[in-house]
């Protein structure tokens, strides 16, 4: 956050971006437009605050609770939000669950669509051309991308977010958790395996 | 007042919309690079271009659909990082709505008097403001008029102004999965035009209707489509 506070420091290491954006801020700060401690406080929010363990904790709360589980795939809005997830890029919410015959994989193939208050704000890859380009059409080819190798028996869907709605992928279990708590369980949950390019971790691998 | 050259002046719409920003199916872009988790910025100006585009939205000076509209035309679109796409098309609204010159963003410096705007979003409300978000739903004034499991085609014709039906979607048979709800209509509220909310559908095709030989086997691919994209299929 001191990068707010350093506008008068050394400009020699400042490259085009930053003066041009340095500039854009100046401008729609001094004509009020913009508080600059609401800009501090959004980049606190999206750095510490609104992530992918909160969706963590969402998949674990239906690995382990039957009931939040049948609630997050009938409303994932109304389920995420009794977790305190709520807002901004995930005003509507759908939970799609991976099992051994379906896998899901979530893009926006038109701009960077993505379920903000559960998994923070996309990485870049899942902006990227690369990505947005090829995930409907060789789906597999962007899972091996990730070191994913699915069965060829296992039917691929993949959900383009072309509208309001944002898409959480809720990974498969994975064997040999039999009584871990739901913290524990959270923490196997990657920020990948919730897009669908990749799968929960095992425990006790990396 | 403006340069009409500098892109930051150019027209939000015009009859010759063209989306720059249309990926889905192309070939040739190549490996897809993962990350780690929690590498959220890459340079040090992009978090403020994060916050400046949040905070902008948040004055009601315009809407996300009409944000989206402006990143899709930027011409040079494909050359810019995303938080380049972000900051380029938030210059081209500011000066598109006269918050501000071109001359003032190329100075740093204010040259004219602030327009009054709707809302400024200030620090204590930030949390408040996020977690209550800009729900697109709206109330249904008409039964929608396809029922899951109907068989449906998508609009095949091209239009002139912002849209989110997929180039790769288009002129496709599909079958509605999922009803959405009733939702602001993304084509017509980018461009002024209200609301026009419209029943939206889960519409999933099969990879051999959209990919025909280059299909994978056993996938599927599903859009989310405003009931204005379909008609039943022939």
């Amino acid at each position: 956050m001191g990068d707010a506070h350093s506008h008068d420091d050394d400009h020699s290491e400042l490259g085009p971006m930053d003066l041009r954006v340095r500039a854009l801020e100046t401008v729609l700060t001094r004509k009020g437009y913009v508080d600059p401690e609401a800009l501090d406080a959004l980049i606190e929010t999206y750095q510490t605050k609104i992530g992918p363990r909160n969706g963590a904790r969402v998949v674990a709360r239906a690995w382990v609770d039957p009931a939040f589980r049948q609630w997050l795939l009938a409303d994932a809005t109304a389920a995420i939000a009794s977790l305190g997830y709520s807002g901004r890029q995930g005003e509507h919410i759908v939970a799609v669950e991976n099992t051994p015959a379906r896998h899901n994989l979530v893009v926006c193939t038109l701009c960077s669509c993505y379920p903000w208050p559960v998994l923070g704000l996309p990485p870049a890859w899942y902006k990227s051309a690369p990505y947005r380009s090829r995930a409907v059409k060789d789906p597999r080819g962007v899972l091996a991308d990730f070191g994913v190798r699915l069965s060829d028996a296992t039917e691929i869907r993949v959900f383009d977010s072309t509208a309001e709605v944002r898409y959480l992928v809720i990974p498969q279990r994975p064997d040999g958790t039999d009584g871990m708590s739901e913290e524990a369980l959270s923490e196997l949950v990657t920020r990948d395996s919730m897009i669908g390019t990749g799968l929960a971790r095992s425990p006790g691998a990396p | 007042m403006t340069a009409p050259t500098d892109s930051r002046s150019a027209p939000i719409a015009t009859r010759d919309y063209r989306s720059q920003a249309d990926l889905g199916g192309r070939d040739g872009y190549g490996p897809v690079v993962p990350e780690p988790e929690g590498e959220n910025f890459h340079a040090a100006w992009e978090p403020r271009a994060l916050a400046l585009t949040l905070a902008m939205g948040a004055t009601g000076a315009w809407n996300l659909d009409e944000s989206r509209s402006a990143r899709e035309t930027l011409p040079d679109y494909a050359a810019l990082s995303y938080y380049g796409i972000w900051i380029a098309a938030l210059e081209k609204l500011v000066v598109a709505h006269g918050l501000a010159g071109v001359d003032e963003l190329s100075a740093g410096r204010v040259l004219r008097a602030a327009r009054p705007l709707a809302r400024m979003l200030r620090a204590p409300d930030v949390a408040a403001t996020l977690a209550r978000g800009s729900p697109t739903e709206r109330p249904a004034q008409r039964p929608p008029r396809f029922a899951i499991g109907d068989a449906v085609r998508t609009r095949s014709d091209s239009v002139a102004h912002h849209t989110r039906l997929p180039g790769y979607a288009r002129g496709r048979n599909g079958r509605i999965e999922h009803f959405r709800g009733v939702h602001v209509f993304a084509d017509m509220h980018a461009h002024g035009a209200g609301e026009d909310p419209q029943w939206l559908y889960t519409v999933v095709f099969t990879g051999n209707e959209l990919w025909g030989g280059d299909a994978q086997p056993g996938t599927s691919v599903s859009i989310d489509a405003w009931e204005p994209y379909l008609e039943a299929a022939p």
